[in-house]
């Protein structure tokens, strides 16, 4: 859309045009401030967290589960040089022998979510699925973050929760 | 043809007094849109909204994401 707008607008004789390509979801992604009717809405990109671990394919698991457990993580995403998540290695995955390779392994292609996906929309589903944790991707599949259903949780409670005296009794 | 710009041109070229443009429908943009954007959907962009805009500023247009 803004790539047609842009156009439009040259067509229209202005000649110093710029496309913001990525958007609203990656100024959101970002955690900068919005403005609006639902510029407050607790969205995934507040409480994603960023730090996760990550491997490439060819690596050995001997190797990543080291990396892994000195990161603090349970969990790794395999990427691509650019950062496009291919896979997951987490349970039995991340604990294969030290010599299998991370292709062998890897849970394919796990789920992804949006940084702007509203937490009263996510929560629900994850909770439904029984789903701990879910990856965070931009809209062309490049790694964010994780985020997890109890920080999910907690931040909703977080917001919901009143000051004294700010209720109208 | 159009600039391409990411997060950080942006940030610059707003503080260069650059004119920020969301295209999306009214709708969208009264629900929530980057602070001190204006909003000309798509649909409206043309002679008469053209008009309004001044031609000695930068312009920035941008969406939801990548459409």
């Amino acid at each position: 859309m803004s790539a047609r707008a842009a156009w439009r607008l040259e067509t229209l004789g202005f000649t110093e045009v710029f496309r913001y390509k990525p958007g609203k979801a990656d100024w959101l992604a970002n955690g900068l401030p919005t403005t609006g009717t639902e510029a407050n809405v607790p969205r995934v990109s507040q409480v994603i967290r960023r730090d996760v671990p990550t491997c490439h394919l060819g690596e050995r698991v001997g190797t990543v589960r080291e990396r892994v457990q000195a990161a603090g993580w349970d969990m790794c995403l395999v990427v691509t040089n650019d950062n496009v998540v291919l896979g997951r290695l987490r349970g039995k995955a991340l604990r294969a022998s030290q010599v299998a390779i991370v292709d062998e392994v890897m849970e394919e292609g796990p789920t992804t979510i949006r940084p702007d996906t509203l937490l009263d929309d996510i929560i629900p589903r994850m909770q439904q699925k029984r789903v701990a944790s879910i990856v965070v991707t931009t809209p062309d599949g490049r790694l964010i973050g994780v985020l997890f259903r109890h920080d999910a949780e907690a931040r909703l409670v977080t917001s919901t929760v009143q000051p004294k005296g700010t209720d109208g009794a | 043809m159009p600039t391409t710009i990411a997060l950080d041109e942006l940030q610059k070229l707003i503080q260069q007094a650059a004119i920020l443009v969301d295209v999306l429908p009214a709708d969208e943009y009264t629900r929530e849109h980057l602070p001190g954007a204006i909003n000309i959907p798509l649909k409206d962009i043309g002679l008469s909204t053209a008009a309004t805009l001044p031609r000695d500023r930068l312009i920035i247009v941008y969406c939801h994401d990548y459409e």
